[in-house]
């Protein structure tokens, strides 16, 4: 087993290092430096592109999802080895996306084949960009309280309503979406999950202007939208099963870009490159605290990816990864902040951007005040 | 490769002593030795020394179970949930690993006899309020072929039942460590029952004489035994302050949910629901670190004082919280002293101080991450 191990290190060791063009062995420079991929991408750099088709190629993009449906068929043991090799010489994600972190692991539990076959390869060579429908007005954390309904037209529905918060679906060219398709049963019960192509008549988008000077989010509009019913996702009216088996996907891909945003360096290193921050001791007090805590964090992640892999399951502690790991990521970012002083106050310093952008991280995907909601009553066991 | 979950091995003995500690070392037990006036049970360290809990970290060629410092951190893990005294850390897991470092016969012989139980170590080590090892000012001064100790060390953890005594000095040549009798002429010890109910001691050297044979490991490198030792206390101290803090928890949930007011449970008021829900937030992160250390100590030695420092740092600040939180959840009666929310407040604040606070640690953390 360990020898396999190794031998595995050594074959993903010479393919990374005949595969990994230069420019793609260092942290992306800014957001738009990043590779999301979908049908009308496009692509920053030729080393971007060339990056992502090698990757897809080997089925690298999406390592432990089945070789037939575009990944490498990696246990996590291998995954992590493989990871580890990309790590020391600083290769860049190729692809990042909703697809392969929420609606594929989604689609894997719960899809048919033909659904299997149809989205998933498209999804681990990039080409198509997926965002996720779930949050309305009025909804809020109150998830299973979405209104917007899709009416049973024999072969197909068709869908009214309006989603919010929808990340980037300006730039997406697919939804997976909670709809209402039962309205006299209890709440939880009458929503199905379906996909819809936005570009179906009836779609339509708006961005939202954030604090951050940015807009990764939208709003989305339904309008009589016909949808195939063969696009619901598992049984019509058990969407929320669906939904929350993919709600810990989210949650645990928050959690994990939490502690990596702000490129995942040591405070240490960020006070130390600062021009004061490290001789303030009130400052580096609180960056000691933080990275300990940072720290421990990364080695819980550590900690569940193993759980799961020895056959456990994450389920609702995925709440406290979210809930833990986004308020880290609020703390390092005032925390960089505060070591850059004015330098960072400039729209041009990029910072500000990062650090306005986190106090999002314990709002979206359920605030931190859920979290701890449901950890307080599923884990702990304390009364409603 | 790591792996941050529990063996099969691991949660048996996990099993096995924590059933052995609820029926031989609940609260009560240490609750009885306090109003006793006693610091500690004989009796209770013979079975613990039965079931091999003293050859944990003992090379099986000296009599030794050897189950490493993953498996030592589960016994002190689970002699913190119930607050079970015993000088397991100081002799088990300090001296043991101390004596580890290039096995000669003499601590061959002593490795043996700790595992059998016929050897309970003490380190005396601090001379301030601070664990502060370089800093150690007692002169072992040259007398012909040997040494002549003088000098004081305090807060010398489970120094009143210890056999042997692991003394830090400071020679011509530097920092040397020297394993003692505890009862060799010139060596004074004093009582000083610590607030945790627990035996710690003041010891006095009047000019006590040593040689070349009672130095362990090389005259001027005390730190080549002694690190790897106070690395292996580190992590098992932190993984029994993990313990304590599962013990914490587990009365402070319970309470919630039992104690009623304005007709009902406490634990269905919001503002107590995200408490203890942040509250075990922090034990799980915590228990990844102490974790961790463990590993690492097992697997690469040499690269684990990181995860040592991060594990004590982490684990201190997480019972500090938890029994801050459980005396107040509990409100009046938990600071009552029938109640035993008191002795996990007193234990963790001595587990604390005991081998580096949090800014020692923190400290450490802080180097190896470029501040």
């Amino acid at each position: 087993m360990a020898q396999d191990l190794e031998q595995l290190r050594t074959h993903w060791r010479a393919w990374l290092e005949t595969n990994c063009p230069d420019e793609m062995r260092d942290g992306p420079a800014s957001e738009a430096d990043i590779c999301w991929g979908g049908a009308n991408w496009q692509f920053a750099s030729e080393a971007q592109e060339v990056w992502l088709r090698r990757c897809a190629s080997v089925g690298i993009t999406v390592p432990t999802w089945p070789k037939e449906y575009g990944g490498a068929g990696l246990t996590r043991d291998e995954e992590k080895i493989l990871h580890q090799e990309m790590k020391r010489i600083n290769a860049r994600t190729p692809l990042q996306s909703f697809g392969i972190w929420m609606l594929g692991p989604a689609l894997l539990a719960f899809g048919s084949d033909a659904q299997k076959q149809e989205i998933l390869p498209p999804i681990a060579r990039g080409e198509i960009r997926w965002c996720q429908g779930y949050s309305e007005p009025g909804a809020g954390s109150d998830l299973a309280g979405v209104q917007t309904r899709a009416d049973d037209c024999g072969d197909h529905w068709v869908v009214n309503g309006q989603k919010i918060w929808t990340s980037y679906a300006d730039k997406a060219d697919w939804i997976f979406a909670l709809v209402r398709t039962d309205r006299d049963a209890p709440k939880h019960k009458g929503i199905s999950f379906v996909l819809i192509d936005m570009h179906s008549t009836g779609v339509s988008t708006r961005p939202i202007q954030l604090i951050s000077g940015a807009s990764p989010f939208c709003e989305t509009f339904f309008d009589n939208v016909q949808v195939p019913k063969t696009q619901v996702v598992g049984q019509i009216n058990r969407g929320w099963d669906v939904a929350k088996y993919l709600l810990t996907h989210e949650r645990e891909m928050i959690s994990a870009g939490g502690a990596l945003m702000g490129g995942g360096r040591a405070l240490g290193a960020v006070l130390a490159d600062s021009e004061t921050g490290n001789s303030d001791p009130i400052l580096r007090a609180d960056a000691m605290r933080a990275e300990i805590d940072g720290l421990a964090f990364g080695l819980t992640l550590e900690r569940y990816k193993d759980q799961v892999e020895a056959g456990g399951s994450v389920g609702d502690a995925s709440a406290m990864l979210k809930y833990a790991g986004t308020e880290l990521n609020k703390r390092r970012q005032e925390l960089i902040m505060g070591a850059e002083g004015s330098a960072a106050l400039e729209w041009e310093a990029g910072l500000p951007g990062s650090w306005l952008r986190s106090k999002a991280n314990s709002i979206e995907g359920g605030t931190s005040e859920v979290m701890l909601g449901i950890i307080a009553k599923r884990i702990l066991g304390l009364p409603g | 490769m790591v792996k941050l979950v529990e063996t099969t091995d691991e949660i048996l003995l996990a099993d096995t002593a924590r059933g052995f500690l609820d029926r031989a070392a609940p609260i009560a037990h240490l609750r009885g030795l306090r109003d006793a006036g006693q610091v500690g049970d004989d009796a209770l360290w013979g079975e613990m020394v039965a079931m091999g809990w003293a050859g944990v970290l003992v090379p099986e060629a000296q009599g030794g179970s050897d189950m490493g410092h993953a498996a030592a951190g589960i016994l002190a893990r689970e002699m913190g949930r119930t607050l079970a005294t015993s000088p397991f850390l100081s002799t088990a897991v300090i001296a043991a690993t101390a004596l580890r470092q290039g096995v000669d016969s003499r601590s061959g012989d002593r490795l043996n006899q700790i595992a059998s139980g016929q050897l309970r170590y003490a380190i005396a080590l601090d001379e301030t309020s601070k664990f502060a090892p370089t800093m150690a000012e007692m002169q072992a001064r040259r007398d012909g072929n040997g040494f002549r100790l003088s000098g004081t060390k305090r807060f010398v953890v489970d120094g009143a039942q210890a056999d042997r005594l692991l003394v830090l000095a400071r020679t011509d040549d530097g920092l040397t460590v020297f394993d003692l009798p505890a009862g060799r002429a010139g060596i004074t010890r004093h009582v000083t029952p610590a607030i945790d109910s627990r035996d710690v001691a003041r010891i006095d050297l009047a000019d006590v004489a040593a040689t070349g044979d009672d130095v362990l490991g090389k005259v001027g490198d005390a730190m080549a035994v002694l690190a790897p030792a106070f690395q292996a206390g580190q992590a098992a101290l932190a993984a029994e302050l993990s313990g304590l803090t599962s013990g914490v928890f587990g009365m402070t949930v319970g309470y919630l949910k039992e104690r009623k007011q304005f007709g009902v449970p406490i634990g269905a008021f919001q503002t107590l629901q995200h408490r203890a829900a942040h509250l075990w937030c922090e034990t799980e992160i915590t228990a990844a670190a102490v974790l961790n250390a463990g590993r690492l100590l097992d697997t690469t030695p040499d690269q684990a004082e990181l995860a040592v420092s991060l594990a004590k740092a982490r684990a201190t600040a997480t019972a500090q919280l938890a029994v801050q939180e459980g005396v107040q959840m509990h409100g009046g009666i938990g600071m009552t002293d029938a109640f035993d929310m008191g002795f996990f407040m007193k234990r963790a604040r001595v587990a604390a101080e005991w081998l580096g606070d949090y800014g020692y640690h923190a400290a450490i953390v802080a180097r190896h991450r470029g501040f």
